[in-house]
C-alpha cells in the first residue's frame, strides 16, 4: 500500500529554491531516511509534507489521499476538513521536541488524543501509560518536561506522536540536540519502530543508523536528489558526489 | 495635627480607599479583555486594523492620563450630550488608557512563545483556538506576570489621579485634610494606604508566580 508519494516537489523562500524538484514514494513498513549536507532543503521536505510550509508546485498524497496538487500550473490544497483528516495520518518529531511544559509528561501524551481524536481520557491514558513503558519512561508519567533529560524529552516527544496512531512518522533530525550517549536511546526506540514496521521517513545525520535501519536512503543536495538507493548501494555509490559526501563519514 | 483628629481621619481615608479599590478592581475587569482583543488587533494581518490599533495605542500611552481623565470627562461626553457620573468618566479614562498598556504586554508575550509550540500543536492536530487556549495562553500567563504586577501597582498608584474630575478617592481626601487641618500629615497616612494596598497586590502576584513554578 502506498502511504506517502511527493511528485515534482517545489519550495522556494524569496530567490532561494529550496527544494528544486523531488519525487518519492513510500510503501507501508517502509523506512526512508533521508541524508544530505545541512541546507540541502531536508527539514524544508518534512516541514512541506506536514503543512508547515507551503509549498510552490508539485503533488503530495498520504494514503492516496490528496493533499495538494498543481491544477493548470496552480498549487491547490485539499479542503480545510480534509487537510485536517490527513494530517491525522502523520505525526513528525522535531529536532527540539518542542513538548508542552506546563503539562506533565502523560498529559502531553494525552492532550491531542482527548482533545483532537475525541478519545475518552481513561482510554488516552492507557494508550499514554503503555508508550510510556516502551520508552522506559514509566516513572516519568508525572515529570514535567523541564525535568527530563534530552533523550527521555525526545522519547517523549515520539510517544506523544505514537498516541496519535499516525500512519507515517517523521523525524527531523530527532537525534542533532543529542550527545552520543543519548542519542542511542532514541535509535532503539526507532529500530523497535520499524521491527513493527512503522512507515517512517528520518531525517538523519548519523550515517551508521541510516545504514542500518534504513529499507531505503536518499541523499539530497541543493534541493535535489543526488542519489538514492538501499543503503548498502548508497554507501557504495559510484556518484562522485555522493562518493565525497560519505567519505567524510568514513574518515571519522 | 493631634492624634483625636487623626484618629477620626483614619475611617474616612478606609471609606475613601474602597472607592480606590472599585476604581483599581473595574478597572481591571474591563481593562484586562479589552486589552486581549487590543492585542488580536494589534497583531492582525489586516494592515488597517493594525494602523487603527497603532494609532490608539500612541495615543492613549502618548497623553499623561490626567489629560485623558480631563478630556473625557469635560470634552467628549459633553459634547456628545452625555453627562456620565464623575467615577464612570473616570472608569471609562482608565479602562481605555490601562488595556493599551495591558494590549502590548500580551503582545510581548505571545511573541515570546518559541514558534516550536505553534507547530508541534499544529502536527497534533489542534486548532487555532484549541492552540491558543490549551497551549499558548497558560505559558504566557506565566510569562507576563511580572509585567502585569509592576503595571496592578502602578494603578493602584493612578487611581489617585481620579481626583482631577472630582472623584472622591483617597489621595482627594487626603489633600483636603491636608488644608483643613494645615497639617501634612494625612498625606503620609494616604502613602501608608497605597503602600498597604500595594504590598498586598505584589503579595498576590509572587503568590501566583509561584503557584505557577511548577514548570520552567
Amino acid at each position: 500500500m502506498n502511504v506517502l508519494s511527493v511528485e515534482n516537489l517545489r519550495k522556494s523562500f524569496g530567490d532561494l529554491e529550496v527544494i528544486q524538484d523531488i519525487s518519492f514514494s513510500l510503501e507501508h513498513g517502509e523506512v526512508l531516511a533521508i541524508i544530505g549536507p545541512s541546507g540541502s532543503g531536508k527539514s524544508t521536505l518534512l516541514r512541506c509534507i506536514n503543512l508547515l510550509e507551503e509549498v510552490d508546485g508539485g503533488k503530495i498524497s498520504i494514503c492516496g489521499e490528496e493533499m495538494v496538487s498543481e491544477v493548470d500550473g496552480k498549487v491547490q490544497y485539499a479542503p480545510k476538513e480534509q487537510l485536517r483528516a490527513i494530517r491525522l495520518k502523520t505525526g513528525l518529531v522535531f529536532q527540539n521536541y518542542h513538548l508542552f511544559p506546563h503539562f506533565s509528561v502523560l498529559r502531553n501524551i494525552t492532550e491531542a488524543p482527548v482533545h483532537v481524536s475525541n478519545v475518552p481520557p481513561a482510554q488516552a491514558e492507557k494508550t499514554a501509560h503503555e508508550l510510556l513503558d516502551k520508552m522506559g519512561l514509566a516513572e516519568k508519567a508525572d515529570a514535567y518536561p523541564c525535568q527530563l533529560s534530552g533523550g527521555q524529552a525526545q522519547r517523549v516527544s515520539i510517544a506523544r506522536a505514537m498516541a496519535m496512531h499516525p500512519e507515517i512518522l517523521f523525524f527531523d533530525e530527532p537525534t542533532s540536540a543529542l550527545d552520543p550517549e543519548l542519542t542511542g536511546e532514541i535509535l532503539k526506540v526507532i529500530k523497535e519502530l520499524a521491527a513493527e514496521k512503522m512507515t517512517m521517513v528520518i531525517v538523519t545525520h548519523e550515517m551508521a543508523f541510516a545504514r542500518e535501519v534504513a529499507d531505503r536512503v536518499i541523499f539530497m543536495e541543493h534541493g535535489v536528489i543526488v542519489d538514492q538507493g538501499p543503503p548498502e548501494a548508497l554507501f557504495h555509490s559510484e556518484n562522485p558526489r555522493t562518493r565525497a559526501f560519505l567519505g567524510n563519514y568514513y574518515r571519522i | 495635627m493631634n492624634i483625636n483628629s487623626l484618629l477620626k481621619l483614619v475611617p474616612h481615608m478606609v471609606d475613601a480607599s474602597l472607592t480606590t479599590l472599585n476604581i483599581f478592581f473595574l478597572t481591571l475587569i474591563f481593562a484586562v479583555p479589552l486589552g486581549f482583543v487590543i492585542c488580536f488587533g494589534r497583531m492582525s494581518k489586516y494592515k488597517p486594523v493594525r494602523k487603527i490599533v497603532e494609532f490608539y495605542l500612541l495615543i492613549m500611552r502618548g497623553t499623561p492620563l490626567i489629560l485623558q481623565l480631563i478630556f473625557f470627562f469635560y470634552g467628549v461626553f459633553p459634547f456628545f450630550g452625555l453627562s456620565l457620573p464623575r467615577f464612570w468618566a473616570a472608569i471609562f479614562a482608565f479602562v481605555l488608557n490601562y488595556a493599551a498598556y495591558f494590549c502590548e504586554i500580551f503582545r510581548s508575550g505571545l511573541e515570546s512563545m518559541p514558534r516550536g509550540q505553534r507547530e508541534a500543536a499544529a502536527v497534533l492536530g489542534f486548532t487555532k483556538t484549541q492552540t491558543f487556549f490549551r497551549i499558548l495562553l497558560p505559558q504566557v500567563i506565566k510569562r507576563i506576570l511580572p509585567p502585569m504586577g509592576s503595571e496592578c501597582m502602578t494603578l493602584v498608584k493612578d487611581t489617585a489621579l481620579a481626583q482631577v474630575i472630582g472623584v472622591a478617592e483617597l489621595f482627594q481626601l487626603a489633600n483636603s485634610s491636608v488644608s483643613r487641618e494645615a497639617s501634612i500629615i494625612p498625606i503620609f497616612v494616604a502613602g501608608v494606604f497605597y503602600l498597604l494596598m500595594n504590598g498586598i497586590v505584589s503579595r498576590c502576584f509572587s503568590a501566583l508566580e509561584k503557584r505557577l513554578n511548577y514548570y520552567q
